[in-house]
């Protein structure tokens, strides 16, 4: 059979590499598309996991390996996969999830769509902490603008500096515990603003339906009202034409010339376990920002002796993921609730951007609040420790029989909790690399990870400590555990946890210190880009996905456009 | 050991002693126990809710593998029975197939497996001592007294700390397996899972709760009656349709 040559060769179909999927098909391109994991279609009854009551599972909605965040969540993937292992170096206890399936971790993510503001491009002029982006908000904002009109976002226009405005969809109303952070929030002077998602609140257009409430976006819409790789770019892609899918296809290594410019990627077809090889004249790789990294790092030559990208020696480097916190209260006002369907929208409907001004704090950057709490469907783990909360009643705890009954009801939805979510300072010396003795069940050398926090994540956590216990008292709660101290590192997350790594192929204008350009564009290799959060020289307060596809588009604009002048 | 057959629609284990069961060598000659016969509905051998090949195949392996004995699986049925009895409009643990919930997990998440064999052996041993008979084989007033002693985390008696953890445990176990079926969705009150259109806390929730929705905040809200509109917004960012 001879060999196809595709104009464009995408890795990864998450959000950088759904949108780069969509923009460059629909741009009359010839693209292939190859996906690790295997196809999925959420509304497919043999995949389908949206509306299933728990009682449907052996295991009522609890975890599995496969499945960490419970069983009728729509990622297949975890922090652990078979066959495919990474490590980390010393004492480094970092955690890396992946997904293995089509639309990647597009398919349980929060769907916390948040603009990067002007401050979040240029933290090296306001602290001199770190790096300076090549490019301002002024720069992506357009992308930004174009994003919400095709994916659909919910929120308010606010102007806030830091948090821009957008093309929302109307917001949601705010559920009851939510009405008591609020009252809590106004109470502290902290802002508390509608929450900004990428639901359709409101129809787009005739495509994908609009949201039905059922607050279960984490296990993929049915009707396409929520945003996944998948149904809001990859579908309607494909229905354009000019794609070949390629699924349970893991590439390798991207492969290059005596120029050394890419020629296309080798991959391994899962099913066969063949090594398959596609001709492409450009590649663009959205595996992830460390999976992109590993690829860029396996793929050795004589002209990229150290990996492709590789000749500053920074790929892999600056690996750095949102810091965490979060502490929960008992809302003894929620007490024996009237009940209604309170499922809204999955997760919260309203949150807290970051409000205050380093400067006066002895931390660099901030951090957003995410607001939790509800009547939300009972699964696993509902019912465990039944009547706690009669400690705080002078009650006694325990027991057994009908009586039990009435404490569910009492306790049921009497709960406020939140989750904070902030920037750490990218550090030369967290990385991720190739571990020298370990390979894969492919053959594939696994990456290796270096990455501790510094004093200014643990500061910012105790920051987030002291200010949640202030919060969920002012809202009226009860708190609930106790507050991680300094030996706790302040309940900091572990890096990784969150899920948001970026850094690892940053961009740049110095080639000495950077990885690509400001469009993705490799240094070393002008037919190569890199379209997931690797190209992030920081990561904000904010959740990364809404940027990652503006710098996808942006990039693709900018690849059209090359090709079309003939420099590609 | 006798293993058990899960292809009934309603699983009957007698409540009689066996004879050389697992602890108790001696005192168990006599059933005298209220129930004869525990009942219970069994839940299905199989499911089908959006799961991949491999999915298919491990809980299928979890559905073969034997891990209780029947005594063991006895002593969970009353149990159960006691933490939600079945004298109840919307019905008991037994009626929830909750025996059967309890196997499958404890199957499925592992490190319960000792905890929870441990925990039927200590509560022989304990009846034994006190009542002269396992567990399943003491009366039901003997039964109730043994579950008084174990059932409150406040009991400081180093003697029943073992008992007290191994309770509450299956507490924990009885009562997700029973909200997370049909019947304990009843028992709540839970109104979810269904398509429908949120349009904010019900007026007399917030009365009640001495909350309320600010004007500026509506504002910014979904008008429920135009959500099939499809979305236009002017230059400024403003929404218009």
């Amino acid at each position: 059979m001879a060999q196809q040559q595709y104009d464009i060769i995408i890795v990864g179909s998450g959000a950088g590499g759904g949108m780069a999927t969509y923009q460059l098909a629909n741009a009359g391109l010839k693209v292939a598309l190859v996906e690790a994991g295997a196809y999925y279609d959420p509304a497919a009854d043999t995949q389908r996991t949206q509306l299933r009551y728990p009682w449907e599972s052996p295991r009522r909605g609890a975890s599995t390996r496969l499945r960490p965040f419970g069983d009728f969540n729509a990622c297949i993937g975890g922090w652990e996969l078979d066959g495919e292992p990474f490590t980390n170096k010393g004492d480094t206890d970092f955690r890396w999830w992946r997904a293995r399936m089509l639309g990647g971790r597009t398919n349980h993510w929060g769907r916390i769509s948040l603009r990067f503001g002007p401050l979040d491009f240029q933290r090296k002029d306001i602290d001199g902490l770190g790096e300076n982006w090549p490019i301002g908000y002024d720069d992506v904002k357009p992308y930004y603008d174009k994003v919400d009109k095709l994916i659909g976002v919910f929120g308010s226009n606010e102007g806030l500096y830091n948090d821009p405005d957008g093309f929302f969809l109307p917001a949601p109303k705010p559920r009851l515990h939510e009405l008591f952070y609020i009252n809590g929030a106004r109470k502290l002077n902290v802002p508390v603003i509608p929450a900004r998602k990428s639901i359709l609140t409101k129809r787009i257009n005739n495509e994908r339906g609009v949201c039905f409430y059922c607050g279960q976006c984490s296990r993929a819409c049915s009707i396409h009202a929520d945003f996944s790789s998948t149904t809001a770019l990859i579908y309607p892609a494909l229905r354009g034409g000019q794609i070949d899918l390629y699924t349970n296809s893991m590439v390798r290594e991207v492969t290059t010339n005596a120029e050394g410019k890419a020629t296309g990627v080798a991959f391994i077809n899962k099913e066969t376990r063949q090594e398959q090889h596609l001709q492409g004249r450009i590649v663009v790789l959205a595996a992830s920002a460390c999976s992109s990294a590993r690829i860029l790092l396996n793929s050795k030559s004589p002209q990229h002796e150290n990996g492709l990208g590789n000749s500053s020696g920074h790929v892999g480097r600056y690996l750095h993921d949102s810091t965490g916190a979060s502490r929960a209260a008992f809302l003894p006002d929620l007490m024996n609730r009237d009940m209604y369907n309170e499922d809204g929208v999955e997760g919260m409907h309203v949150y807290t951007p970051w409000w205050l001004d380093n400067k006066n704090l002895d931390f660099p950057r901030g951090y957003h609040l995410e607001i939790g709490g509800g009547m939300g469907m009972p699964a696993y783990g509902f019912g465990f420790a039944v009547n706690q909360y009669n400690e705080f009643l002078g009650e006694r705890v325990g027991g057994y029989g009908n009586a039990l009954r009435d404490d569910v009801r009492k306790f049921y939805g009497a709960r406020l909790s939140i989750a904070c979510r902030g920037e750490s300072v990218p550090q030369y010396d967290n990385y991720c690399e190739l571990d020298p003795t370990v390979v894969d069940e492919w053959g594939i050398p696994v990456l290796r990870f270096n990455y501790h926090w510094t004093e200014h994540e643990i500061k910012q956590a105790r920051h987030m400590q002291d200010f949640m216990e202030e919060l969920l008292e002012a809202s009226g709660g009860i708190l609930l555990g106790t507050k991680p101290g300094a030996d706790q590192d302040y309940g900091l997350t572990k890096p990784g946890e969150i899920i948001h790594e970026v850094g690892t192929t940053r961009m740049g204008m110095d080639a000495r210190s950077s990885v690509t350009n400001e469009y993705g564009q490799l240094h070393d290799a002008d037919n190569v880009f890199v379209v997931d959060a690797g190209t992030f020289v920081s990561q904000a307060d904010k959740n990364p996905t809404w940027t990652i596809m503006a710098l996808s588009w942006r990039t693709c604009d900018y690849i059209v456009d090359q090709i079309k002048q003939q420099n590609l | 050991m006798k293993t058990l057959n899960r292809r009934e629609t309603l699983k009957s284990l007698l409540l009689a002693p066996l004879a050389g069961g697992i602890i108790a060598s001696t005192g168990c000659a006599t059933s005298t126990g209220a129930a004869a016969r525990m009942n219970w509905t069994a839940l299905p051998d199989s499911y089908s809710y959006g799961r991949t090949a491999v999915e298919m195949q491990t809980d299928a392996e979890l559905m073969q593998e034997s891990y209780f004995r029947e005594h063991e699986l006895l002593t969970i049925a009353v149990l159960c029975d006691i933490i939600l009895p079945s004298d109840h409009a919307n019905g008991g643990a037994l009626d929830a197939g909750l025996p059967d919930f309890v196997e499958f997990i404890v199957k499925d998440r592992t490190n319960f497996k000792l905890p929870i064999r441990g925990g039927i052996a200590w509560l022989d041993v304990y009846a034994i001592e006190h009542f002269g008979a396992d567990f399943i084989n003491i009366t039901e007033a003997q039964r109730l007294t043994v579950c008084d002693r174990i059932a409150y985390p406040d009991v400081t008696d180093a003697q029943l700390q073992a008992g007290i953890s191994f309770f509450a445990l299956m507490r924990n176990l009885t009562l997700t397996g029973y909200y997370t079926t049909a019947a304990g969705f009843k028992d709540l009150g839970y109104q979810g899972n269904t398509p429908n259109v949120w349009d904010g806390v019900p007026a007399a929730v917030l009365q009640r709760h001495g909350v309320a929705y600010e004007a500026e905040w509506l504002a910014k809200c979904v008008d429920q009656s135009r959500r099939d509109i499809p979305a236009q917004w002017d230059d400024d960012m403003k929404l218009i349709s």
